[in-house]
């Protein structure tokens, strides 16, 4: 029923973020702005934490978002919206509209793999640092640690160290698994992952991404979004509405994280240009500035980051200020205590092309784990950044290896292409049966507009997403669900050709058509099952309306046309004809 | 109105050698076609990027194809989709540039051109996913015929069943020959198209082997072939009035559903056209020629309470 009502265009408004609270201080604000305007609104209303303002048409929608978004300022986000038209009491007996898919209504779908590779090295290289700096604060003394492949191998002077490293890594770090060998003067301690442990930590990499992706399309400002998990190691992000194709598929795609790592400064820089690279350091281009050279091993990472804002300094150059968690800062205490005077380098992490943004000079411990990162860079720049350290690192970098969109007008010519193919058919139809079987075929027509509406009110009621294909499912429904009618009808024409009384023969065809329905039906039922089992996307869409159509149709075939004969011809004792259009019979009928 | 009136049965069965050898013949051509043209599959199972852009008046493809050449793809294929001013881009995947960008690039370089043309439509599908609907899709097709083979053995015989998904397998390889002739784009859609057909196909024929096996139970003195004749010749009517009713609705498609449900109601239109053919004349002889007998079918012999009208 709500689909009769159909939606207006909306805006909704929402705080940017959780703590802060949408009430009717920001309704007012936001009926001011809009006044002040002189912009129609056609009703607002508040909840589930937002103010959502319909409008009566797109273009009134468009201008107005401009407006509040100036005028709220950034701490809100303010996301274009459709919202239903239909009655509160509607609604509140859960009553909600057919959910249209992208197609239709217009917006960006992609398909996105987690690349548990690159996943699994960062967690090692996490805990390579972890590994270092508990190292070191229980004063274990050790040559090196560095991350071979998939293992981190830890390398020591004595045994002694190793055992007792062993025995620190083994109570700290249970998702570890540890095994020891010899060298000649070197005892090397080989750390990898538990099995459970990788497949959690795939599992988390893939949940922290799409909790990440959730942080950023917030950001974006887009009304229900949808991003789930697809298989093992995919997520699913539908941007209903986004028109802004190249802004979405930036923040989504980006991977920007911090890395901080030692300015290696026993090497020369001059040498190292010329491609005497030593072995644990790489090359890099400090931004606005020269060449450095940086050793490989990663001191922190970001997902150490709480918060990142973008500011000023001192000397009021545009920076970014982090505010590291309690692990982070523990580390990083460690880290300036022991490097006092020397260089440290920050390197941005953007698409795996990595680029130091500063390399400080280390003046003094740094204790509180707030840090401030300046270097060359605009405020924009800046408010990038702090946005993209914000919202969360990526766990793992992520490859669109999808992608569809739907450009608003031809979502609306798809809903129009599809609903006309849906009534011409029907019309067709209808027109058909009704001179061809007369009454009869009339019951056949309303069973079949009460099997349209059941189905309708079906999909409705399951909010499963309306697609093309879907639409295209509905047409072919209509089409097929004649086929009980006609058999049916066949039948009682065919049972009056035997001489049976009408009534008798009425009842007959309806039981003696019912098993060949049924074996009919359910050959299509297989069919349907199996593309919603294989098929992906659109093809849902067509299998899910296919399965469901099928169903109603053998409902309103069976039973309701089954209930209209009984209410019209059932009560009647004596029955001369039934109108079921000319029945022939053959006249040198020789059985 | 009454459209079909047969005096007698139609002696179907007796053309059977005929009607095998034209199914076996447009079998053969039309796995011919699919060997030596292919099937013209689109972005959904190669991989590549599909972009549909719209301009406010008729566009100028070779315009738009230099412009491409411009950016450094030659190799797009650009055409006319539905009327003259929406335009179809397909680009193959690109190693050296991103996915994501490459509808960016080719939208600015467009926009550089005529400031108002309009996104109207990209997809994009990488390889890998390309590869995973073939599969999906194959399987999809074999589960489904197993599925009609175990429900049809259970419901009737295993003859009927292995019959019915001959026929139907018969007419989706017709459906895949002429999109493979004429080099329709073969997409997910109308892959869709092509399963609900097997499903639907087979519709047809278990209306016709219904009526044979009840015929199996009236008409005792009549031969295997009588039954059958007289059962596809009292269904014809229902057979052709259905599927009318459904090409109806598949027609309202073609004509209403713009290019993007085109080559679906297409599939449709032919597996309908065929499906009606192959029940009555592929699946039937087949059945006899599997050898069917009344005891297949009739297991419980009861007694006559009504004296047959058997020619």
């Amino acid at each position: 029923m709500p689909n009769f009502y159909g939606e207006s265009p909306a805006i909704q408004i929402s705080p940017m973020r959780t703590t802060d609270k949408a009430d009717t201080s920001l309704l007012a604000r936001v009926e001011g702005i809009l006044k002040k305007n002189n912009i129609p609104v056609n009703g607002m209303l508040f909840e589930l934490n937002s103010v959502k303002v319909r409008f009566s048409d797109t273009d009134i929608q468009l201008k107005a978002k401009d407006i509040l978004q100036a005028g709220l300022g950034n701490r809100y986000v303010v996301a274009l919206n459709l919202l239903s038209e239909s009655p509160q009491w509607l609604t509140d007996i859960s009553a909600l509209p057919m959910y249209l898919g992208l197609d239709l209504r217009g917006g960006v779908h992609f398909l996105l793999q987690v690349d548990m590779k690159g996943a699994l090295s960062k967690s090692l290289d996490r805990f390579s640092a972890d590994i270092r700096s508990s190292l070191r604060e229980e004063k274990i003394r050790y040559k090196r640690v560095s991350r071979e492949g998939l293992q981190i191998i830890v390398k020591f002077r004595d045994l002694e160290s190793r055992d007792k490293a062993t025995d620190e890594i083994k109570n700290n770090y249970e998702d570890l698994s540890l095994r020891e060998h010899d060298l000649e003067d070197e005892f090397h301690l080989a750390v990898s992952l538990k099995e459970t442990a990788l497949k959690r930590m795939q599992d988390s990499a893939v949940q922290q991404n799409i909790t990440t992706l959730r942080n950023r399309v917030n950001e974006l400002g887009v009304a229900e979004p949808i991003i789930q998990q697809a298989g093992a190691d995919r997520v699913v992000v539908q941007l209903p509405g986004v028109q802004d194709t190249a802004k979405a598929k930036d923040i989504l795609g980006r991977t920007a994280t911090l890395e901080l790592r030692m300015v290696d400064e026993e090497h020369d820089v001059s040498l190292a240009l010329s491609g005497q690279n030593p072995s644990d350091s790489e090359l890099y281009t400090e931004r606005g500035g020269g060449p450095v050279l940086v050793k490989k091993q990663v001191m922190l990472t970001g997902d150490r980051i709480n918060d990142a804002q973008p500011g000023f300094d001192n000397n009021n150059r545009p920076a970014v200020h982090l505010n590291l968690d309690s692990n982070g800062a523990r580390t990083f205490k460690q880290l300036t205590r022991e490097n006092v005077g020397k260089r440290m380098a920050i390197l941005l992490i953007e698409k795996n092309q990595k680029e130091v943004i500063t390399a400080p000079v280390i003046q003094e411990e740094i204790p509180s784990g707030r840090v401030q990162i300046t270097g060359n860079m605009s405020i924009s720049e800046a408010r990038d950044i702090s946005l993209l350290l914000r919202a969360g690192a990526l766990a793992a970098p992520m490859d669109i290896i999808e992608e569809r969109t739907v450009g608003p007008s031809l979502g609306a010519e798809n809903i129009s292409r599809g609903f006309n193919s849906t009534l011409f058919g029907f019309a067709a139809i209808a027109i058909f049966m009704t001179v061809y079987y007369l009454i009869f075929g009339f019951i056949s027509v309303t069973a079949l507009g009460v099997n349209l509406l059941l189905l309708i009110a079906l999909l409705s009621i399951l909010q499963a997403t309306l697609t093309l294909p879907g639409m295209a499912a509905i047409a072919l429904t209509i089409g097929m669900a004649i086929d009980a009618n006609v058999l049916i009808n066949e039948r009682i024409r065919d049972e009056l050709r035997n001489g049976i009384s009408p009534q008798a023969a009425i009842s007959a065809g309806y039981e003696r058509a019912f098993g060949t329905i049924l074996d009919a039906n359910i050959t299509t039922l297989i069919a349907g099952i199996a593309l919603f089992a294989f098929g992906s996307g659109p093809i849902k869409g067509f299998a899910v309306v296919l399965c469901l159509g099928i169903l109603t149709s053998m409902f309103s075939a069976i039973m309701v046309s089954r209930s209209l004969v009984n209410l019209l011809y059932g009560k009647r004792r004596k029955l001369e004809t039934v109108p079921i259009g000319q029945v022939w019979k053959p006249t040198n009928n020789k059985r | 109105m009454e459209f079909f009136r047969f005096r007698r049965d139609i002696p179907f069965m007796s053309w059977g050698k005929y009607t095998t050898t034209i199914s076996l013949l447009t079998f053969i051509i039309a796995v011919f076609f699919l060997a030596t043209k292919g099937l013209n599959l689109g972005v959904d199972f190669t991989g590549g990027t599909v972009m549909e852009v719209g301009y406010s008046q008729a566009a100028d493809l070779n315009k738009a194809r230099n412009t491409l050449a411009g950016i450094g793809m030659p190799d797009a294929s650009v055409q006319h989709f539905g009327n003259s001013s929406d335009v179809l881009i397909r680009l193959p995947t690109k190693p050296e540039i991103s996915s994501a960008q490459l509808s960016e690039v080719v939208m600015k370089a467009l926009r550089q051109e005529d400031s108002v043309v309009e996104m109207r439509r990209v997809e994009f599908v990488g390889p890998q996913v390309g590869e995973e609907l073939v599969e999906n899709g194959a399987l999809a097709l074999l589960i489904v015929s197993l599925g009609i083979i175990a429900y049809l053995a259970m419901r009737f015989e295993w003859k009927f069943g292995v019959a019915a998904i001959i026929a139907n397998l018969h007419d989706v390889v017709i459906i895949l020959g002429f999109f493979a002739f004429f080099q329709w784009e073969f997409s997910l859609t109308v892959l869709a198209a092509v399963l609900a057909i097997l499903g639907y196909s087979v519709n047809e024929s278990v209306v016709v082997f219904d009526r044979i096996r009840e015929n199996f139970r009236k008409m005792r003195k009549a031969s295997v072939e009588q039954v059958i004749d007289n059962a596809i010749t009292r269904t014809m009517s229902r057979t052709i009035i259905t599927h009318g009713c459904t090409q109806m609705a598949v027609c309202s498609m073609l004509f209403f559903g713009g290019e993007a449900l085109h080559y679906f109601a297409l599939a449709l239109t032919i597996g309908i056209c065929f499906g009606i053919y192959s029940a009555v004349l592929v699946a039937s002889p087949i059945v006899m020629l599997l050898g069917v007998t009344r005891e297949d079918l009739v297991k419980i012999e009861k007694k006559e309470t009504k004296e047959e009208a058997v020619p």
